[in-house]
């Protein structure tokens, strides 16, 4: 696949902007995900700005392929790329968790036009998936559906058990992809609760599995658009940094659920900025 | 831990984590399990000085709650933790079955209840945790007040064989005046005659400033602070009801199934009595500052009072 150079810087842009999104505003909630959020930025810039068929003027649009944020506590990521998509301005980003806003701590699919269902309580956006793509057979429609979960959701029982379902009914529909950023909450997986081999786990379990660079454009794009064996559902493990772009966030386990003062905020937009 | 003096701001998830370490000296078969949170739910104190007795099970918390039962059926006393959604919630059925079921010895200690959460809204919100615990068979629920009463209360469930459901919070909130604690009986933090507040964990300070601007209006108000949601103290409930006439209760949860439900269940059956419920009604949470959440959902001291006032005219 020739990938554009034109069309990988934009998305490089885009993923940017994105993380400037996600600084700005949980900033200016005082509080949130940013490390998280800012791993997955690469991955979801690709899938909101080249990959999926949406219409954020009509999010419901029967047509389209569906994002299932299982992460949930990414909700900042959605939110920066569902408003700079256009399903409601910008300036909304700023009403972050307040009072009275629709964007809640995690996503909210009642108040929120683009989220397709509510999550923040981990491991169970996979099996929603699993219904979405069913459901999606059952109707003979082509969309696809994308999930993405986390390397430290992957020790929820229900992940294991919704694997095991999408390979048993042929799921070839569903792409999920692993935000393997090695950190939780109480530390990395590794000390926390191991997870590898991670890759060899979801080949048992029935799946197509690729590992990629989480923070290469064209590799997320050549991994979404790879040719996958029918019947099978696939998983990009994706190897991301927890807090990427953000020097002092890289790799550091209290930025999962800290937001960036004032001051740490200025310094990471200047750090952003300068990549432009 | 004593030497917290009154109006000193400690939230109970703190004072909790600290006696944990306590009680961990003075007893060798305390173990602690967590599931990714334990700097949240502050079991890491615990962890950090006994980490041969502090198992992390990751974001596993079904896997947690019937390990926590396996290893209370061989002996040890197991004080599992996570924020009181996922514990009630998602690991509903294990702690109904391994736990409560099979009567093992675990004390199940949640933190972040109520929309005192905050920012994380609804999914993070548990207001139906008390509901949940309260309808198990051998399952105690206690909710303390402040610092002093989650010391006392962890101290003493460790004594007690058998399931303990011990809400905690998040926010901080002011240790109450020297009152006298009686595992499983009310606390009269103030006496009155015109009317009652029961009130429950981070309620019961606003149940007191409440009660306070009641008398300025002349209303005399008895103010019970019920930390066991059950057993209830229905002894104190039914003296209440008789004594004062009007009661109102006050919990940072839904008033379906909570102690609002039990005290009405009570009183329903044995001495009707005019009574209003203050708590969340039939809805889930949303994003927001603890304060202004509870403004936004009508249980500040002010809609207290109100309530109060209300049933009395
Ligand atoms: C069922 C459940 N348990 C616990 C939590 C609290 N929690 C939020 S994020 C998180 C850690 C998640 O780690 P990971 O999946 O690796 O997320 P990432 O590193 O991508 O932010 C935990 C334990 C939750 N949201 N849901
Ligand atoms: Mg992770």
């Amino acid at each position: 696949m020739q990938l554009n150079a034109e069309l990988v810087k934009d998305l490089e842009k885009k993923a940017r902007r994105l993380r400037k999104d996600i600084v700005e505003m949980t900033a200016e909630a005082g509080s949130g995900h940013p490390g998280g959020s800012l791993s997955a930025a690469d991955i979801v810039a690709v899938l909101y700005f080249y990959q999926m068929r949406h219409k954020p003027e009509n999010p419901e649009w029967p047509d389209r392929d569906k994002f299932v944020l299982s992460k949930g506590h990414a909700a900042p990521v959605l939110y920066a790329a569902l408003a700079e998509s256009g399903y409601f301005a910008v300036s909304e980003l700023k009403s972050l968790r307040k009072l009275g806003s629709m964007l809640q701590g995690h996503p909210d699919r009642v108040k929120i036009p683009g989220v397709e269902i509510s999550t923040g309580s981990l491991g169970q956006g996979l099996s929603a998936s699993v219904g979405m793509a069913l459901a999606a057979k059952l109707d003979k429609k082509d969309t696809r559906v994308y999930c993405l979960i986390g390397d430290g959701e992957c020790e929820e029982g229900q992940i294991w058990e919704a694997a095991m379902s999408a390979s048993h009914y042929n799921l070839d529909n569903l792409t999920a992809i692993l935000d393997r950023n090695k950190l939780q909450i109480d530390g990395s997986t590794k000390e926390v609760m191991s997870i590898e081999p991670i890759a060899d786990k979801w080949k048992a379990f029935g799946w197509h599995v690729t590992v990629i660079d989480g923070h290469d454009i064209r590799a997320i794009i050549k991994a979404l658009n790879a040719k996958t064996p029918k019947g099978k559902p696939y998983i990009i493990i994706a190897n991301t940094t927890k807090g990427k772009g953000v020097s002092f966030m890289e790799g550091v386990v209290d930025f999962h659920g800290k937001a960036p003062t004032r001051e740490e905020a200025s310094k990471a937009l200047e750090e952003l900025k300068c990549l432009d | 831990m004593f030497g917290l003096k009154e109006g000193e701001m400690i939230a109970t998830r703190e004072a909790y984590g600290k006696a944990l370490v306590e009680l961990g000296k003075k007893r060798k078969d305390v173990v602690v399990l967590d599931a990714d949170l334990s700097k949240s739910t502050k079991t890491c104190f615990f962890a950090a000085e006994f980490p041969e007795r502090f198992f992390d099970f990751g974001v596993a918390e079904a896997n947690m709650m019937s390990a926590a039962a396996g290893l209370a059926l061989s002996g040890k006393v197991a004080f599992a933790s996570t924020f009181a959604v996922f514990a009630t919630g998602r690991a509903f059925d294990q702690v109904r079955i391994s736990i409560a079921y099979s009567d093992a010895n675990v004390k199940v200690c949640a933190s972040h209840s109520g929309v005192t959460v905050g920012e994380d809204g609804a999914s993070h919100h548990a207001l139906e945790d008390m509901a949940l615990m309260r309808t198990l068979p051998n399952m105690r629920v206690v909710v303390p007040a402040d610092a002093v009463e989650t010391f006392k209360i962890i101290h003493e469930i460790a004594d007690i064989y058998g399931p303990f459901y011990v809400r905690l919070t998040r926010p901080k909130v002011p240790v109450l005046p020297e009152h006298d604690f009686k595992l499983g009986e009310a606390s009269v933090m103030r006496d009155g005659d015109d009317a009652t507040i029961v009130a429950t964990g981070i309620m019961v300070s606003k149940a007191l400033e409440a009660a306070e601007q009641l008398a300025r209006k002349g209303i005399s108000t008895r103010v019970l602070n019920m930390h066991m949601v059950k057993p209830l103290d229905e002894k104190a409930v039914v003296k209440a009801a008789k004594e004062t006439g009007y009661i109102v209760t006050a919990e940072d949860h839904s008033v379906i199934g909570g102690l609002g439900a039990a005290v009405s269940e009570h009183l329903g059956e044995t001495h009707p009595t005019p009574i209003a419920r203050v708590g969340t009604r039939d809805h889930f949470g949303i994003s927001g500052k603890p304060e202004e959440l509870l403004e936004n959902f009508g249980m500040s001291t002010r809609h207290i009072t109100k309530a109060v006032e209300e049933l009395l005219h």
